[in-house]
């Protein structure tokens, strides 16, 4: 098996400001599927062709944000390893037991350079997509309410340290940096976008003073229609757009941008390219920012320097 | 009914209803005047001191809005909602932080 260590970003927990205008948001507009509450009065969802029980968490807060990011890895002694490895390289650890989440194993956490919690998980169960596994039909109803993403895929993340943050990801969880934009003197990076398989990128990070800042978290859609159909649903219910429909430079995922109730904002996307752990790093100078965050307009939106929950 | 908003310093009045929030009221007109950002209490770049009048409020985010800010009027525009003719002044910085400090940055 080729894909191992890291699978995939595996759940993401975000504050809200008004609970049930929040679930409200995210099942009927964003179009997830609610897959339970837990005693703290956590709302889960996942995307309708996920498997797992969960991969996006709100709880209501003053205060809009990201609390964790988590990671799927390959199975517990791999979950084991990591801790190890993480400790080794000298970032404190935290076991969260099994249970704290609905149906989630137990989890490894640690905090990064840049103030972001992060995660790493081996167990979550699987509840379906509510297509059979023998004889599967492509898709079930669940795609057509709503936006109705198929999969949580990635987020980015706004703090700073962010090549300390680099040497963490590539050198103790396995991952390799796909896309970078320098800063303006090109010494170092503004931003980074990196990948644990083949997916153009599962996190990605930008240089900001403010620690443990969230930018977006990203939902796949399976055609660039379908983000259309996506910007038809925000206009419909009076969802404030941020950028798009557009494609950006970086990645080449095609995407809108917009915000959630409480100012958290997130993608819907399609497409981008499929690199391979030996491809070489490809850089955007700063001067060319503005074509890799939407290469059409050519345009660096204020807003995407400067509005982060 | 609707209420007048004048924003202070920056010769600006615009009709607002009591169901739409400063920020929208400003918006919907295509007018310019107070920083737009997420339009949902979390991001903070809209923040205005409200100089006088009357008006209700939605939640926002306590990272944006202190204590302090909400005894004095400090508050996010996408979330104040008129009463009664009403005037602000725009407090809220549109920080140009990431990357490097502002001073370095090409703009936009």
């Amino acid at each position: 098996m080729a894909l191992t260590g890291v699978l995939r970003p595996g759940h993401v927990q975000v504050r809200v400001l008004d609970l049930e205008e929040s679930v409200r948001f995210y099942r009927d507009v964003l179009g997830l599927v609610e897959t339970g509450r837990d005693a703290q009065g956590r709302v889960y969802f996942k995307c309708w062709d996920e498997r797992d029980h969960n991969s996006y968490v709100i709880r209501e807060a003053d205060r809009a944000g990201l609390d964790f990011f988590g990671f799927r890895v390959l199975d517990k002694a791999t979950l084991d390893k990591f801790d190890a490895d993480l400790r080794a390289y000298g970032i404190a650890t935290e076991r969260i037991p099994a249970g704290e989440m609905l149906e989630t194993g137990e989890r490894v956490r640690f905090t990064l350079p840049s103030g972001h919690v992060m995660e790493l998980f081996a167990d979550k169960t699987k509840v379906g997509n509510g297509i059979p596994l023998v004889n599967p039909a492509p898709w079930c109803k669940a795609r057509d309410h709503g936006i109705a993403p198929i999969r949580f895929d990635h987020a980015l993340l706004y703090g700073p340290n962010v090549a300390e943050v680099q040497k963490i990801f590539t050198e103790v969880l396995g991952f390799y940096l796909v896309e970078r934009v320098l800063t303006p003197d090109g010494n170092a990076n503004a931003a980074i976008w990196l990948s644990c398989g083949q997916k153009v990128h599962d996190i990605a990070f930008a240089e900001y003073p403010e620690p443990g800042k969230l930018h977006h978290c990203s939902f796949l859609m399976e055609s660039w229609d379908q983000v259309l159909r996506a910007g038809d649903i925000m206009s419909m219910n009076a969802v404030p757009v941020d950028i798009g429909p557009t494609r950006h430079g970086v990645t080449r995922g095609c995407t809108i941008y917009a915000w959630d109730p409480s100012g958290n904002r997130f993608e819907t996307f399609m497409g981008g390219h499929l690199p391979y752990p030996d491809y070489e790093t490809m850089t955007w100078t700063f001067d060319n920012f503005g074509q890799g965050l939407d290469y059409p307009q050519r345009k660096l939106h204020e807003t995407f320097l400067t509005v982060v929950s | 009914m609707t209420h007048t908003v004048s924003i202070e310093d920056a010769d600006v009045r615009y009709a607002c209803a009591p169901q739409e929030s400063l920020l929208s009221g400003l918006h919907r007109l295509g007018l310019r005047g107070i920083p737009v950002g997420c339009r949902g209490g979390g991001c903070g770049v809209c923040k205005v001191e409200i100089t006088g009048g009357e008006f209700s409020t939605r939640v926002m985010s306590r990272d944006h809005v202190s204590d302090d800010d909400l005894a004095h009027r400090r508050l996010l525009a996408c979330r104040v909602y008129p009463s009664s003719d009403l005037s602000l002044k725009v407090i809220g910085k549109l920080q140009k932080k990431v990357c490097t400090p502002a001073a370095d940055r090409p703009l936009p």
